[in-house]
Order: C-alpha cells, then structure tokens, then sequence
C-alpha cells in the first residue's frame, strides 16, 4: 500500500502538506515551494539531471538536505591526486547521506557529467570517491555540485581513514568465516558419530579423524584473537574472559585429540569450534557497532576540518592546510572564521573567545596581544602573524595533556573482567579436582579421566558468559545510535551508568553556543523580515544568527558589505551602531541596528540563549538521582542566571581550563563519579579526566574527541536518555551473569560425573547463549521508546 | 561404507570451495560498506552514460 501510494506524493511534493520540495523541511506560511534559496536551487538541479525519482525514496530527516548558507570554505582542487593514468582523483567525506536514495542522487547527478570516469559513495564511511579526466580544478565545480544538492562535505581527513580502516576489525571477520566453516563441517561428523550407534570401529576412527582434520587448523587459526589477548592478560598478571576462553577451546581440543588416538567414543571438536565461531559472531557485532559510532564521530571532525587562507608576499591568498603553515605566516582570517593557529594581529581584533574561555560575550583585543587558536572572528577580517605552527601551538599542548589524563583511565576494569577475575580461577580448580578424581580417585585411565575433566570446562566456559556483557552492549549501543548518541568508548556505558554527579559546563552546552535573536515583546516582525533579507550572504555570525530567525527572508540583490561595520543597500544600513550613525558607548558587539531611510534605527539584540531543554535535562539529570553543577568560565552574572533558569544547585564563575579539570579531580578524590558535560577547548582537559564525558554536536573537535559519548542530535536530551539506557544494560548485564552462573550450578555437577556428552554440551551452550542474547536484546527495545 | 569415500571428499570439497569464496570477498572489501550494499540493490534505472570522448 505504501509503495503504491509513494510516487503519487512524489509527483506534486510537499505541496499538499507544506512541506518543502527539497529537504522536507516544514513550510513557514507564505512560502511556495521550498524553505530556501538553496533547495530551491538543489531542486531545480535535480529536476535538470532527470533525477526526481529521488524524492519518492528518500527516508531522511526533514530539514537534513537543506544546502549550507555558506558554501565549504576549502580548495578541492589542491587535494586532487594525478593518477597514473592521467585522470584526477579525489575523496570525499560527505555529510547527510542518510539512505541509499542519497548515494543514488549522489552517484547519478556526477556520472551525468562527461568527464567523470567513477563517482562511487561508501554509505557507511560516508565516503565519496571521484576520479575525472582533466585538470584539478575540475575538483571544485564537482564537489560545489555535491554540496549544492545539500549535501555537506569535507575533506577526506586522515582521521575518516583511521575511522574506517579497521585491519583487526577485519581479521575478527576472517576468523569468524573460518570457525563457521569449520564447526559446520565438524558437526557434519559429529552428528554421524552420535546417532551411528551401530558404526563399527573403524568408521568410527574414521570420523574422529575427520573431525580432527578440520577441527585442529580451525582452532589454531580461528582462536588467534583470543589466544593474543590472554596472552596479554597473562604477562601483565591478571585473569581476564579470553583467558578462560582460550584454555577451555585449546583443552578441549587437546582432549579430542587424545580421544581420537585412542578410538573413544565421542570427540570434542564441534564443541570447541562451535564455541569459537558464537563467540566471534559477537566479537564481530560488538566492533561493527563501534566502528559505526566511530565513523560518526570523525564525520563530525571532519566537517570542522578547515583550510587557512595564507597571505603570499605578493598580496594574493592561497587556501593551505593547517599544517602546512609555519610560525611566522601571514593569514588572512575572514569575518566569521574560527582562528586555527596561536598568533598576534597588527590591529584591534573583535573575537568571540567562548571556545576557548566560556566567555559569552566578544571580547575587543588591542594589537600585538596574543590570540588564541579557537576563537571565532566577529569583526571585519584581519591579518593574523602566527606564532606558532600547529604541532606546538596551544592546541597541540592541550592534545598532549589530554593524552595524559586518558591513560589514567585505562585503570577502568569492565564488569566482566571483574566476574572472569574470581570465576576464571574457580573453573580450572573444578576441572583439575574433576581430572584427579577420576584418575586417582575412581581409578580409571589419564585419557578417560581426561574427558569429564574437560567437559566440566568446556560446558562451565563461558559461552553465555562471554557474550554475556558483549551483547547487551552491541543492543545498547545500536539503540543509542539510532538515537543520535554515539558510544565511542568501549566501557563508556558501564561508567556512564555509574555516574552519580554531573557537571556541566555553560556556554555551548547548556546554552546554543552561538548568539541568537533575542524575541523582545516590542519586536517588528517586518523590519526583521527586511534586516534578514539584507544580512542574506554574509558571514557575520550576527547576520548568520538574524537570518536563523527569519529563515524565509527573500534574498536582495546588490547588497555591498562594509567589512567590520555591516551592510549597505542604497540608504539602508544593517550594522553596528557607528555605522548606522547612532550615538552608543556601551556597545557590546551582540547588537545590529537596521537604519532606514526616514525612520528611527532599530536595534536588535542578540544573546547566547539557554538551549530550550536545558532546564528540562537538568531536572530529569536530578530525579537520575545524579547532583548536578555549573562550572563555567564566562562571568558571574551570566552564569548565575544560567544557573537559576535551570535550577542547576551550585555553580561556579571564570573557572579556567585548569580550574575545571582541578575541580574535577577533587571529585574523583572525594569518591565522586563525574560525568562532565562540555564543548569547549577550554573544557578538554576535564572531560579527559572525569571519570565518563560527553560533548554535544556542535562542540569543538578537541572536545569531542576527548568524550566517550557525542549527542548528535539537536541539545542535550538524548543525555538522560542516555544514563537510563546505560544503567539498564548495567542490569541486563548481571541478570546474564547471573544467570550463566546460574546454569552452571546444574550443568557442572553433571559434568564432573561424566554424565554429559558432546550432544549434551552442544544444547547446554547453545540454550544458554540464546536466553542470554533475547534478555539482550531488550536493552534495544527499552532504550529506543 | 562405500558411499562415504565419494561423499566425504565431495563435502570437503564444496566445504573449502565456499571458504575460498568467502576469504576472496573478503580480501575483495564487499564487507565494507554493508548500508550501501543493502539498498545498491534497489537502484534499477540507471540512465545510460553519454558516450565520453
């Protein structure tokens, strides 16, 4: 029914539902088609290239298509590759692709151009590979025609690579492939041995070694993972789950063995095999979910990934990468570009520094006084000496300190370890008491004492108890990043369900982190209109923040913008208070004044607002059961009004980058377990050091690589949403534990007996992993509602 | 008896010939964009290529 019903809406879009054409987006009254004049004229390319059979398969989020203001700041052409067959190449990180309707679109609106050998998109690396005959500068039309589809894009920073390139990822599916073979054909075996009960004796030594000659290489090969981390495990003195696992398939294994020599009646080998193709399947899952939110995250890098416009002698610019430029270059910074380098400028600067410092109003900084890689721009543009190349610039100390804090973390000890730690030890006792009561005891050969023996291990092992905690996390983390929270840590869930304190920063977290219109009563909704059409175009995060709140201002044609003062349409003036000549003294640079011909000027004011459900968050954070606090480094004004709107408790004003990690290691020293909440560079040393981070979406790249979770989605609700589902996996986790710890009170007496044969084996471990995956599977459910 | 020195080989065989295939896709990276792969599957009219020069 729906899929008849589809291209019917396709064929008059949105129209009936005011819904817009291009991205989805909800339609303001009065506007046609289309939200805005980039999809607008993303439709009208789509339409051009035949390709409107887009529309009736995209699944996106409404709004998610809809082309940037502002296009990407980056010369494509320097990143062109010359093949050796004289094509260019050049890959891509493209941002938005939600469904394979968008690498359809994507793949289609660049084959449609004749030079363009190849265009092929990676939906789960988000990746964009092209390769084109021709020059390089062909690479800037071909990815401004991606971005004007509204597709975001970056460059293919080394970081995407690492984020994708997952070589061990790889050798954990190779050995999955192999055990499955293997434990297949085994089992093929193993079922004839155990029904033939008529086989003869030669038969049946037949089959043994049958078994054995798949059985063994699959073991040796198919268990390297395991075998390398107990071995690990082992040098540096602690029992851990691979341990248990390892000793149990290559016990087991030596015992088939010796039963195949001496003609008995079963072989273990389908126990062992079987064991380790379960286990790997859940291995694979678990890192394949990883790797997901990994590649998440370095999207979310890349697209803050930037090139600097370096000043040559000549007075021309030239679009390098950061790390390309020396101390003592010339750069050009724009209005509106976040500076990436330390330096000093040659005239007073207006930034705003709440990256780096909290601060939530700009700052006027007099020349010669040093700046600060991370501070945006809110001026006219400027020349900026830098003082220090990137790899021993500010940002690179603080890289360092944050790689310092995050090795004292490697402490953490997961709940499963915990259990391998004392059940590791109880097992192999079981299983040497069991051997040298058979043999000593009862009297019967080594060989034969050697199979109850094994038996009680490989049916205690830990089948149900190793994939016990990994699949509850494999639901977990999937639910969550359906929900726009990315889990890129792999104890990140156990520590966020532990957090019992909560400290937030201010500016970008609890507030948007860039200035808004402030809806004053007495606002004139037409001027508004009128200033938005004028600020259409510019850079100027004011103007960005005007045309935010008036999305559907039609654009003016012939606008000239005064760099550092505002903008100028015949007699109409859209700017700070000098330019639209009023007297002002206190002007705090979060003012615009629209000055019209014959009319008084109009101020409208902007402001860093609290996010709409900060207040909403900090209580549910509250009834979590989690004390929560402010710590920020903007002023005391500010921050106490923060603090009273959202009824946060305690705060705490100009706190310093090393104030906050201080105040975050007297937590942890009073037994406290901090989750810290922050975006700024000023806050990546404590997000390292507290004992679970997250940082929201539009925070800094330092800051986000330092959290174990990113909140994609828009504000920080996803957050308790978060701790819940983290707290339920916790339980889940245990009930598994408990519950194989349960099994094996029946199962190993049994065992220790020698009443259990392979058979037996086979449907213990298997029941008990798949009780243990269903109440697994739960966490998905919950934590999706 | 007899039908086992025919079929024991012959399962060993596809056996190892599925492995191969297995370990060839693999070395081949068909499993690392799994998303796309899924709905690659769904594109059907694709317009023909203009001829290039």
């Amino acid at each position: 029914m729906n899929a008849l019903l589809r291209p019917v809406e396709a064929a008059s879009p949105g129209v009936s539902r005011a819904r817009c054409a291009h991205c989805g987006a909800d339609l303001a009254p009065g506007q046609g088609e289309f939200c805005c004049h980039g999809c607008a004229a993303a439709h009208a390319l789509v339409r051009g290239l035949g390709l409107t059979a887009f529309y009736a398969r995209l699944e996106g989020a409404a709004g998610a298509l809809r082309p940037a203001e502002v296009p990407p700041a980056v010369d494509f052409a320097a990143l062109a590759r010359a093949e050796s067959d004289g094509t260019q190449s050049l890959d891509l990180m493209v941002s938005g692709l939600s469904c394979g309707a968008c690498v359809w679109l994507i793949e289609q609106a660049l084959a449609a151009e004749p030079d363009v050998v190849r265009a092929r998109v990676n939906l789960t690396a988000r990746r964009l590979s092209l390769r084109w005959r021709g020059d390089a500068d062909r690479a800037r039309a071909l990815a401004g025609l991606v971005a004007r589809l509204g597709f975001r894009i970056a460059p293919w920073s080394p970081a995407c690579l690492r984020a994708t390139e997952d070589e061990e990822g790889r050798q954990l599916i190779r050995a999955l492939g192999i055990a499955a073979f293997g434990s297949m054909n085994v089992m093929l075996v193993s079922v004839a041995v155990w029904v033939g009960g008529d086989m003869g004796e030669h038969t049946r030594a037949l089959m043994h070694w049958l078994a054995a000659l798949f059985g063994l290489p699959t073991v040796l090969v198919a268990g390297m993972p395991f075998y390398r981390s107990a071995w690990h495990a082992i040098r540096s003195g602690r029992g851990n789950m691979d341990l248990a696992v390892s000793l149990g398939v290559l016990a087991t294994t030596a015992m088939s063995l010796s039963e195949a020599i001496r003609n008995g009646p079963y072989t273990w080998f389908d126990g062992a095999t079987a064991l380790l193709a379960l286990l790997l399947a859940g291995r694979v899952l678990d890192r394949g979910m990883r790797r997901r939110a990994r590649q998440a995250v370095a999207e979310l890098l890349a697209l803050q990934d930037g090139s600097v416009e370096l000043r040559l002698p000549d007075g021309s610019t030239r679009a390098v990468p950061v790390g390309s430029v020396l101390a003592g270059d010339r750069l050009l910074v724009a209005t509106g570009d976040r500076l990436r380098l330390d330096g000093v400028a040659a005239q007073e600067v207006l930034l705003d520094t709440s990256a780096t410092t909290g601060e939530s109003l700009p700052r006027r900084i007099e020349p010669g006084e040093p700046l600060m890689a991370g501070a945006v721009n809110m001026g006219s543009a400027f020349t900026l000496r830098v003082t220090a190349a990137a790899k021993d610039g500010s940002l690179a100390s603080l890289a360092l300190l944050v790689e310092k804090a995050e090795q004292g973390r490697g402490r953490f000890v997961s709940i499963a370890d915990k259990a391998a730690r004392w059940y590791v030890p109880i097992i192999h006792a079981v299983a040497a008491m069991t051997f040298l009561g058979w043999w000593l005891g009862v009297g019967v050969t080594w060989q034969a004492a050697l199979v109850p023996a094994v038996a009680s291990l490989i049916v205690t092992c830990p089948c149900g108890l190793a994939i016990a905690v990994p699949a509850v996390q494999v639901a977990t983390v999937g639910a969550l990043f359906r929900r726009g929270v990315l889990v890129a840590s792999a104890t990140a869930l156990e520590r966020l369900a532990s957090a019992d304190h909560v400290v937030l920063d201010k500016t970008g977290t609890l507030t948007m982190g860039h200035p808004a219109l402030v809806e004053e009563p007495g606002l004139d909704r037409a001027a508004l209109r009128r200033a938005a059409s004028l600020a259409h175009g510019s850079r100027h995060p004011l103007a960005q923040a005007l045309l935010r709140a008036c999305p559907d201002a039609p654009l003016l044609d012939g606008v000239e913008e005064v760099p550092g003062s505002g903008l100028r349409h015949g007699a109409t003036r859209l700017g700070s208070a000098s330019f639209c000549g009023i007297e002002c003294h206190a002007d705090s640079g979060m003012t615009l004044y629209l000055a019209e011909e014959g009319a008084a000027p109009i101020a409208f004011r902007f402001a860093d607002e609290l996010r709409p459900d900060a207040a909403r968050v900090v209580r549910e954070l509250q009834e979590l059961g989690l004390t929560t606090e402010l710590l920020s480094g903007d002023g005391a004004g500010a921050v106490e009004d923060a603090a009273a709107a959202t009824g946060i408790g305690p705060w705490q004003a100009r706190a310093t980058p090393a104030d906050k990690a201080a105040r975050i290691e007297a937590l942890c020293q009073q037994g406290k377990r901090p989750l810290m909440v922050g975006d700024g560079i000023n806050d990546a040393a404590a997000l390292a050091l507290a004992h679970v981070s997250a940082s929201p979406a539009t925070g800094t790249d330092i800051a986000q690589a330092t959290s174990d979770l990113v909140l994609r989605g828009d504000g920080l609700s996803a957050l308790p949403a978060a701790i819940r589902a983290a707290r339920k996996a916790q339980l889940l986790a245990k009930q598994n534990i408990a519950f194989s710890l349960a099994y094996n009170v029946v199962a190993v007496p049994a065992a220790v007996l020698g009443f259990v044969t392979p058979l037996i084996a086979a449907l213990v471990m298997a029941s008990s992993s798949i009780i243990v995956i269903l109440n697994a599977l739960r966490a998905g459910k919950e934590a999706r509602l | 008896m007899n039908a086992l020195v025919f079929l024991v080989p012959a399962a060993l065989f596809l056996g190892l010939l599925a492995l191969g295939l297995f370990l060839w896709t693999l070395r081949n990276r068909q499993y690392e964009d799994l998303d796309g792969a899924a709905s690659r599957i769904l594109f059907d009219d694709q317009p023909p290529k203009e001829s290039r020069r």
